[in-house]
Formats: C-alpha cells, structure tokens, sequence
C-alpha cells in the first residue's frame, strides 16, 4: 500500500489517470503488470480500479445494485465470482440497507462506500483512490480505511492512495511517495521518515508581547494572533536552550512541547522542499 | 457485446419511468401532425396537380415522422454525454474495458429507442383509424414494409452516428452549443423533417438527396408511402449504408484523435 502526497496542483491526480490509461502522457514511461496504461487501454483497465473521491462511477438515477450489475457485464465478471465478490464487499462496507437506493438520494458517505465496493468487484489486482475519503464524517472515513486495509491484507490488492488526509495516510500506508514541481521529493518507509521527522520538536507559545527572533534549529510554522508554532530541529539545538532563547524574545503566557504528528512531518517536509 | 446490451437494457428501463414525459409528447405530436396536415390541406384544395405526391401519400409521411420522432429528431442529444466531458467525468468511462464510442453510440441509440416504444403505438394506432385521406395507409406490400424497417433501422444508426460527431467535437471545444444550433438548424432542413424533401424544387431536392440528413428519415418515409419505388429504393438504401460507414468512421477518427490529447477537466 503506497501514500502519494504532494501539494494541491502537485500532479497527483494526474499521475493516477496516466496510470489508469485515461490520459496520454506527452512523454515518459509507464509500466505496469507489464503493460502500458495508455497504448493498451482496455486489456490494462480490466485489471485496476479506479475510485476519484470527486466524481461518481454510480448511475445517478437507478439503484446502486443496478450499477453493479450494470458492471459485471461490462467487466465480463462470471457469475459465482460476482456473488461472492459482491456478498462480500456488501457486508465489509454494510451496504445491505442502501443497496436498493438510488444513488441520488445517498449521503456522500453512503456513496462512497458503494463507490469503493464498485471498483473492487471485479477483484483487480491495483486499485487507485484518489482522496477516498474527501468530504467523509469520522465514522465513514474509519469504516472506508478498515474496508481498504482489510482489502490489502486479505485479497493482496496493491493499493495507491492519494489524500490530503494524514490520518489516512498514517492508518493506512507504510510507504509514501511525496512529489512536487513535477518531481519525486521522497520515497520512503513511511516510519523511517517519521523518525527521521520527528528528530523535529513542534513547539507552540502563546505570548502575549514580544516578537521572535530567527535562530538556526527553529522554522517557525504559525505565528498569529499571539501564537507562534515552530519546529525545532533536536539535532542542532536542544529544547531547553530553545526554550530558553524564546523566553528571551516573548512574554510567553503558555508554551507546549510535542513530537510532530504526521500532518506536521508534511508540512515540514513541503517546507523543506520549497513546495 | 454482452456489456453493450445490458446498458442498452439498463438505459432503456430507466428511460420507461418517464412516462409522463411520454404522454406530454404524445399530446404535442398529434397537434403538431393535425396542424402539419390542415396547412397542406389547405394548399392542396387549391391545386393538388402541382404536388408532387398525393394527399393521401402526404398524410402518412406526416405520421410516419411523428410517431418515430424520437429516433430522427436532430436536435435531441444526450446532456449527460456532454456534460461528462466538459466536468470530467468521462475519467471513469475510461477506466472501462470497453470502447467510448460504442458505449456511447449504444447509450444514446437506446435514449432514442425507448422514447419511440413509449410514443408511437397510440399515434400509429389512432392515425390509422382517422378516416382516409387524413389517416396513415398501409404499405403497398409486405416487402415494402421489410424495406422500410431495414432503411429506418439504417437511418436511425446514422442519425445516432452523426450525433457521435458532434459529441466529439465536445472534446476540442468544450461547449457544444455553438455547433448543436448550427447543426440542428441545417439538420432539419435537410433531413425533410420541416417539409418533405419532393416538396422541394427538383434540383434542390435531387442534390439534398445526397446529403446525410436525407438518409435518416426522409428515405424510410419515402419508401413506407411509395414514393420511392424498385430501383430508386435500392439506391437510396445503398446510399444510407454508404453514409452511415463514413460517419461511423469518421466519428471513430475523431474519438480517436481527441482521447490522445483528452483533458480530464475538474482535477
């Protein structure tokens, strides 16, 4: 299972819709089971599916289920395969009370579920999300990330995720990818980079005068309305001398030291990269 | 092919619940035929010699063009179609192992096909019980009938293949409504579905003839009332193979070409 992160306009999307087939890519390669997405089309997407977290695949105006038969036939899915297919996605996602619906009058939670179910009946070996859980209340986010690490383990389903929800990347992925301008900034274990990461100190001080000094060690991430987030690197400078040298320049009314959560790592890594 | 038909299928039973859309153009489709028919009522009382068929072969053309509307009507398009193309959403047309343009074709052959089943067997049936002349005859004989079903199954694929085009042209402009008002307004001049095409003068109506649009409906019509006949048939149904090849082709082209350089717009 693989995170891809980046930026808003990064490319992220794009890069899924080339490796789905859908766009022609003016240059560079792509391989993937050994075939290219765009010059072989149709054999290529048989074997993926795709869930964008902005669109529907579900037709608007008919029950989900008649959706779903709608794309065994156009997957040429046998019919024991369906059955199975489809009784278990139906009670991973319990869909039972909404299958009859039409997806017009489904909640977004509600339909994503059925999106992710449609894309996963024809059993493909990848899958692609793209930000899967955009726009999902809490409850359905976490039934959504249950179903597709359940999804990973069990049907041995590769996964590729794009988000801009951390939560998503860190219950789901060991490996990220993070792109920017148009280049891989970072590969890697999603732990290591954590590690590597949270060498930073996220310090937050509210104050209530005073204005801060720059110092090597610290990047300060937020500074308003008498709060000033930093990030402080413990290999260049110790957290009680940062401290100490912020006390020097604020008032400080409250001041917290923690690790820094993935949503921060993120953000320090955007920084560092300039993006 | 399995796929195609269950879309077909899936399309044409969602379709069937409109049946209040149905009725609605049941009703417009008698008063347009009424109206159609008293207008060239009123001409042909004055001089019938000067037509160039009778009253009688006119009266069902006429409801042979209302009760079919559905599957000749130029200006109908499917919005989904273009709206899936200028929001983006074609995306997930394309991760189907399937062509667009046969989804497509089959997609919008059956929003025809569905709207004709609903309408034209009340207008047919009521049309053949009004009294002669202002009634629909029946065909001469049972191959004119074979022959007017095969050229109205030809006509309405070419219909839907010249559709195809104008969604294609979708994909390099982004709003179709320039070149859907351009199209429409020629369509149905050429296609006989203001006046028929014979109404025309000679030479106007012999090069119309070779158009495109005269093979949707004008031909199947022409060959239910008699108008054409032996030889005449024979060519304009080769005529309607022709162009539905040239244009299916041609839509394919242009599917091809546009889905090089696609843009999936919306993010």
């Amino acid at each position: 299972m693989v995170g891809y992160i980046g930026p808003n306009g990064a490319g992220k999307s794009c890069t899924i819709k080339i490796m789905s087939g859908i766009l022609n890519p003016d240059s560079g390669t792509c391989v993937i089971n050994g075939r290219t997405p765009w010059k072989d089309r149709i054999n290529h997407v048989r074997e993926i599916g795709v869930v964008f977290g902005q669109r529907s695949q579900l037709w608007w105006d008919v029950p989900v289920i008649d959706s779903f038969e709608l794309l065994k036939d156009i997957y040429k899915i046998d019919e024991k395969q369906y059955k199975q297919s489809f009784d278990e996605l139906v009670s991973l996602l319990s869909l039972e009370s909404i299958i009859k619906t039409p997806t017009r009058q489904l909640s977004l939670g509600q339909r994503m579920r059925c999106e992710v179910a449609a894309s996963l009946l024809h059993n493909p070996k990848i899958l692609f999300l793209d930000e899967p859980t955009i726009g999902l209340d809490a409850v359905s986010k976490i039934a959504v990330r249950e179903f597709i690490k359940y999804i990973n383990k069990d049907r041995k389903t590769t996964v590729i995720l794009t988000t801009h929800d951390m939560q998503d990347i860190e219950a789901l992925t060991k490996r990220i990818i993070l792109i920017g301008k148009g280049k891989i900034l970072l590969d890697g274990d999603l732990n290591a980079l954590k590690k590597q990461y949270t060498k930073h100190k996220i310090i937050t001080v509210e104050y209530s005068s005073g204005m801060p000094d720059i110092f090597d060690g610290l990047t300060v991430l937020e500074n308003t309305n008498n709060r000033y987030v930093a990030a402080l690197d413990t290999g260049c400078v110790s957290v009680s001398s940062a401290i100490a040298m912020l006390s020097e320049s604020f008032d400080i009314t409250d001041i917290s030291v923690t690790s820094a959560s993935v949503e921060e790592m993120v953000i320090s890594m955007y920084r560092e990269h300039n993006i | 092919m399995r796929a195609y038909f269950t879309f077909f299928k899936i399309r044409f039973i969602n379709g069937l619940q409109y049946r209040a859309a149905a009725y609605a153009g049941i009703a417009t489709q008698f008063a347009w035929g009424f109206m159609t028919i008293l207008m060239f009522r009123a001409f042909y009382k004055s001089s019938p010699e000067n037509f160039p068929m009778t009253f009688e072969k006119l009266t069902t053309y006429i409801w042979l063009q209302q009760s079919f509307l559905a599957l000749f009507m130029a200006w109908f398009f499917d919005n989904e179609i273009f709206d899936s193309i200028s929001n983006g959403n074609v995306a997930y047309e394309l991760c189907r192992p399937t062509g667009l343009y046969e989804m497509w074709f089959v997609r919008s052959l059956s929003s025809r096909v569905y709207r004709v089943v609903l309408r034209c067997a009340p207008i047919l049936i009521v049309a053949a019980f009004l009294p002669l002349p202002y009634g629909i005859s029946l065909p001469i004989d049972a191959a004119t009938f074979l022959l007017f079903m095969l050229s109205m199954t030809l006509g309405s694929f070419l219909m839907v293949s010249i559709n195809m085009t104008i969604y294609a042209s979708t994909f390099y402009t982004m709003s179709p409504m320039g070149i859907r008002i351009l199209f429409v307004s020629l369509a149905e001049l050429f296609s006989g579905a203001i006046i028929p095409l014979p109404f025309l003068p000679d030479k106007v109506h012999r090069a119309f003839n070779l158009l495109p649009f005269a093979s949707t409906q004008s031909t199947p019509f022409l060959i239910y009332n008699g108008y054409l006949s032996g030889e005449s048939i024979r060519y304009a149904l080769l005529l309607q193979i022709a162009w539905l090849f040239a244009f299916v082709l041609f839509g394919k082209l242009l599917f091809r070409n546009a889905l090089k350089r696609v843009v999936v717009q919306g993010g």
